[in-house]
């Protein structure tokens, strides 16, 4: 041979002897904007259509459930006139199309309807109680992301490359047990503890500041420990990659390999979590709130519930799903943002 | 299946937790028959009681006995747990067969359906149903089952897409055996496991899931009584009688994290089958003799001007822990490096070629262990570790790595990653930073640069982003670029360009180039001077020129030889070398590559060759350097022709 041999042949030998992988085709394009376009109306609609289910959901709730509604609420000894007049007044005779045209329009124009049992407007009683719901479900998730990042930032770094396998296993193990536990048991034993025998909190209510602790840390924790775990994982996986090896090679300071390279990457992946966490977190405020009795939509769904008060437990279905709703879009958006390349991929 | 799950009993997590679920559904079992009636009676002496010898958790406002009643309460929440699953499974089951069971086009609407129900929390789910099954213990039972339906539908569903492509269950469907026989018969079997361990997870959250609910009001209704219910009656009075609240709180807790943790163990018992770590082999090869004198012979050579070297590197050894001792990928290598010099140095995969470029550049992590006898970099001791000559590693030491795809950052752009090099180590701020990053990337030729530096490395081609790192690189004032394997990921028609790249800075800037291939092609194209590494050692250190047909060492020769020319048939398959590498972790006494080599005698198979000067510049290691090989001498008779 020769030492001029064309590139062509020794390309070919150097995949016959490495089983090297086939050349990556970048996306050169001008298309950015056309992409962010085409994943918004992707991501909408997604939204839209679950939205849809999920109004769908909540109008028939009321029509599966076995038996006369009306008479369900008022209770067997209310007179059948009255029973028919409320009937009559929610519009429960009409045909199921036109039920559900009006149940569109009223969504559309704010009417909710109006609660079988105390004759309020089921919008008045959701916005007044929405906000301490929202308080709870926001601090719990601030909080929640607090904890969870630097911890698991931390043990990642702690734990890469196979090192403090005894810190790993212990952490593993703690967070996979407290994660296990369900939010309503973790409040019921802060109360135990903060409330009844060392008195140093509230346990009831949403008065005072202080009153927030207990309930955001009942809601928070599990959250928290759920996604430390997947940002250790990430992390100790991400500081493997080439580009953190790059990062070292360029001499950067450990502490922007670890922040400013490693921890985007890692983040991706928790932030997927992210969003169902936020999900079942908005799910965890009924029974933290039932726990510390915090005056939000939590205790209003179950004594609605109980007193069969359904056009208001249909109306905070509704509220609960589409916060869940729009916080997956949310974190989706985020995630965009962060990690361009999570717009293609997702489809 | 039964010995796999009888090996993960057998760890001391799987046997804790398969005790404890086996304790929990004993407990449901004897519990209701042996103490029903003492957690019945009412004690109208004893209302609301605090603990007591009589009463270990107190009484309730009945002065019923808390802790039997905790313990009866057992069988009640199982079962409800129980049959929440079960109908969780079965529903599941059913939404996730539904492409195999109703057909492509209304399987793909269920699909969708359960994708967006899976959005949900269970929780949510679970209220919804229970409005629309009433409040009470059926109405909870069906809730919490149907609300757990789509995330078991989901894994169905990815389990059932893996066994249906499977042979003979398409086969089952052509020759005509009902769907539902078909899921019965051949997928079911085959997906039992993971619904299995997945089940028993899921047990255990709907245990949790049902004592909320109960506790909420909605589930179990008095005078009935499972731990939810207890719960919401003891957190009512939990200021005077405490225990009422914490007994059922933590024989719920209990049982439900046995059942999720044992679940848990198993599945990850039964799924992983190597936990993580190093994954070099392990050996403890001991130095031999002529080990120990190549390196006093190494010590001895070399006698070149200091100043004039970039890098002078001697007896460098990398090694790993392994299970059974230290694995040495890199046994005692040296060499140095000229000014404006490259050195190529080449070797199959595994002789410890890019170990040695990373070990050089301070960039092997524990647990991986570094030591050389000298190791300068312009004049730095590199021994001291990276930190301690940060800013001159960072300005004068460039890395181009093997895949410029993995290489970069994906979620920041390009501007910025070069920039960074700059910003830290040469003071600028981020704006002078960002502007040298735009005027280098039109150094090495990436077109329209400004507009790149704000792009991500995703919208680079493979080519353009290996130019980016060389790019990187030259941010600084290199006086070396380490390139390992630059070439390899890239596209046969950018590999001569990145190339060509690379002599060019060479030669403008006088920087030195090592170049780490397994090809030696490209190594005699670009370089001075070729270091030829097997079994982590340098074999042969020869100048390029004398490569072809000058190399000594039998090694060296069959790598020459296995490289196609103008004349080879490139539709033909191509020659390798014969044989195979050397395990680090097992490296043979005697010359390491004395299994593949024609030349072998006994001499070769109990002793090392040192490396020794062979005049003209070039050092050998080797018993029978430059001998003829085989019969006719013609190097080919080392070659084999394997069809790929
Ligand atoms: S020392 Fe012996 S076995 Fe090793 S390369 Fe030379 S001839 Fe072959």
């Amino acid at each position: 041979m020769t030492t001029t041999a064309s590139s062509v042949a020794s390309t070919t030998s150097a995949r016959e002897v490495s089983g090297a992988k086939p050349p990556t085709v970048g996306r050169v394009s001008a298309l950015t904007t056309h992409r962010w376009v085409r994943f918004g109306v992707r991501r909408l609609g997604r939204l839209v259509t679950s939205l849809a289910v999920l109004v769908t959901a909540s109008f028939l709730m009321i029509h599966l459930i076995p038996g006369d509604p009306v008479r369900g609420a008022l209770g067997p000894t209310a007179p059948t006139a009255l029973v028919e007049a409320r009937r009559e007044s929610l519009g429960l005779n009409d045909p199921l199309l036109v039920q559900y045209w009006d149940y569109l329009r009223g969504l559309f124009t704010g009417d909710l309807g109006t609660s079988l049992t105390s004759q309020l407007p089921v919008a008045d009683v959701v916005s007044q109680r929405l906000p301490a719901t929202l308080t709870l479900a926001l601090l719990g998730f601030l909080v929640a992301v607090a904890i969870a990042v630097p911890l698991g930032v931390v043990m990642g770094v702690v734990t890469r490359r196979g090192r403090g396998r005894r810190t790993e296993l212990a952490f593993t193990t703690t967070s996979v047990v407290v994660g296990t536990v369900p939010d309503f048991l973790i409040g019921v034993g802060l109360v135990y503890v903060f409330g009844v025998h060392l008195g140093w909190l509230p346990v009831a209510g949403n008065a005072t500041p202080d009153a927030y602790v207990l309930p955001v840390v009942a809601l928070a924790l599990g959250p928290a420990v759920i996604l430390a775990r997947i940002i250790r994982v990430e992390m100790v996986a991400v500081l493997e990659a080439d580009f953190v090896r790059t990062a070292r090679a360029k001499r950067l300071p450990a502490r922007t390999i670890y922040l400013g390279h490693a921890l985007p990457n890692a983040l991706t992946a928790g932030l997927t979590i992210c969003g169902l966490l936020l999900g079942s977190l908005v799910a965890g405020t009924v029974l933290v709130e039932n726990v510390f009795a915090w005056p939000g939509l939590g205790r209003t769904i179950v004594s609605s519930i109980l007193s069969k008060d359904y056009p208001v437990v249909q109306a905070i279905v509704l509220v609960y799903g589409v916060g869940v709703l729009l916080a997956n879009t949310a974190v989706d958006v985020v995630l965009a943002l962060l990690d361009p390349r999570s717009m293609i991929a997702e489809d | 299946m039964a010995r796999r799950w009888l090996a993960v009993v057998r760890t001391p997590l799987g046997l804790t937790t398969g005790l404890l679920v086996t304790a929990v559904l004993l407990l449901a079992v004897v519990a209701p028959i042996l103490w029903s009636d003492r957690a019945e009676v009412v004690d109208t002496d004893q209302i609301l009681a605090a603990p007591s010898g009589e009463h270990w958790a107190g009484t309730d406002s009945l002065g019923r006995d808390i802790f039997f009643r905790a313990l009866v309460a057992s069988r009640l929440s199982l079962e409800l747990a129980l049959v929440a699953t079960v109908i969780g499974v079965a529903a599941g089951l059913l939404l996730g067969a539904a492409p195999l069971l109703l057909g492509r086009r209304l399987g793909r609407l269920v699909t969708a359906g359960v994708n967006i129900a899976v959005a949900f929390p269970g929780l949510l789910l679970a209220l919804f149903f229970a409005v629309v099954f009433g409040v009470g213990a059926t109405g909870a039972v069906l809730a919490i089952g149907l609300a757990g339906a789509p995330s078991f539908a989901r894994l169905v569903h990815t389990l059932v897409a893996g066994v249906a492509a499977l042979d003979y269950v398409s086969a089952a469907r052509v020759a005509g055996v009902g769907r539902f026989r078909v899921l019965l018969r051949h997928v079911l079997p085959n997906i039992a496991e993971p619904l299995v361990v997945n089940a028993t997870i899921s047990a255990g959250g709907a245990l949790l899931a049902f004592a909320g609910l109960s506790f909420l009001g909605l589930g179990v209704q008095a005078p009935a009584y499972d731990w939810g219910r207890l719960l919401f009656e003891g957190v009512g009075m939990i200021y005077v009688n405490p225990a009422a609240a914490l007994a059922p709180g933590l024989a719920v807790l209990l049982a439900g994290l046995a059942f999720n943790l044992f679940g848990e163990v198993v599945a990850k018992g039964l799924g992983v089958t190597t936990v993580g770590g190093i994954r070099l082999p392990a050996a403890t090869p001991a130095r031999s003799g002529a080990e120990r004198r190549s390196e006093a012979a190494k010590g001895e050579h070399l006698a070149m001007a200091p100043s004039d070297l970039v890098l002078d590197v001697r007896d460098l050894r990398v090694s790993f822990p392994g299970p059974a001792g230290p694995i040495r990928p890199v046994r005692g290598v040296t060499f140095s490096v000229r000014h404006g010099e490259a050195l190529g140095v080449v070797g199959e995969s595994g002789s410890g070629k890019s170990l040695t470029a990373l070990a050089v550049a301070r960039l092997i992590e524990e647990p991986g262990r570094v030591e050389a006898s000298r190791m300068e970099f312009r004049g730095a001791d590199l021994r001291d570790g990276a930190s301690a000559h940060r800013h001159l590693l960072g300005t004068s030491m460039a890395m181009v790595f093997q895949d410029p795809m993995t290489s970069f950052n994906p979620t920041r752009r390009i501007g910025g990653q070069l920039a960074e090099v700059a910003f830290h180590h040469q003071g600028m701020t981020r704006k002078q930073a960002l502007a040298r990053a735009v005027e280098r990337l039109d150094a090495v030729r990436v077109p329209d640069p400004a507009k790149r530096a704000t792009q991500y490395p995703h919208e680079f081609s493979g080519g353009m982003r290996q130019r980016a790192m060389i790019g990187m690189g030259v941010m600084g004032t290199p006086s070396l670029i380490i390139a390992d394997e630059p070439t390899t990921a890239l596209d046969v028609t950018v590999q001569q360009q990145v190339l060509d790249l690379l002599q060019s800075i060479r030669d403008e800037d006088d920087v030195a180039l090592v170049l780490i291939s397994h090809d030696v092609t490209v190594v005699g194209e670009v370089c001075d001077r070729v270091l030829v590494m097997y079994a982590g050692r340098i074999v042969e250190d020869l100048p390029a020129d004398r490569l072809d047909g000058g190399a000594r060492h039998p090694y060296t020769r069959a790598l020459v030889a296995a490289v196609p020319d103008m004349d080879t048939d490139l539709d033909q398959p191509l020659a390798v070398v014969p044989g195979r590498p050397v395990d680090p972790a097992d490296v043979p006494s005697g010359c390491a590559f004395a299994a593949r080599c024609p030349l072998a005698d006994a001499r070769c198979r109990a002793e090392d060759p040192p490396l020794e000067p062979a005049g003209d510049g070039s050092q050998v290691a080797c018993w029978h350097a430059g001998e003829p090989l085989g019969l006719d001498g013609s190097t080919g008779v080392l070659v084999e022709v394997r069809t790929p």
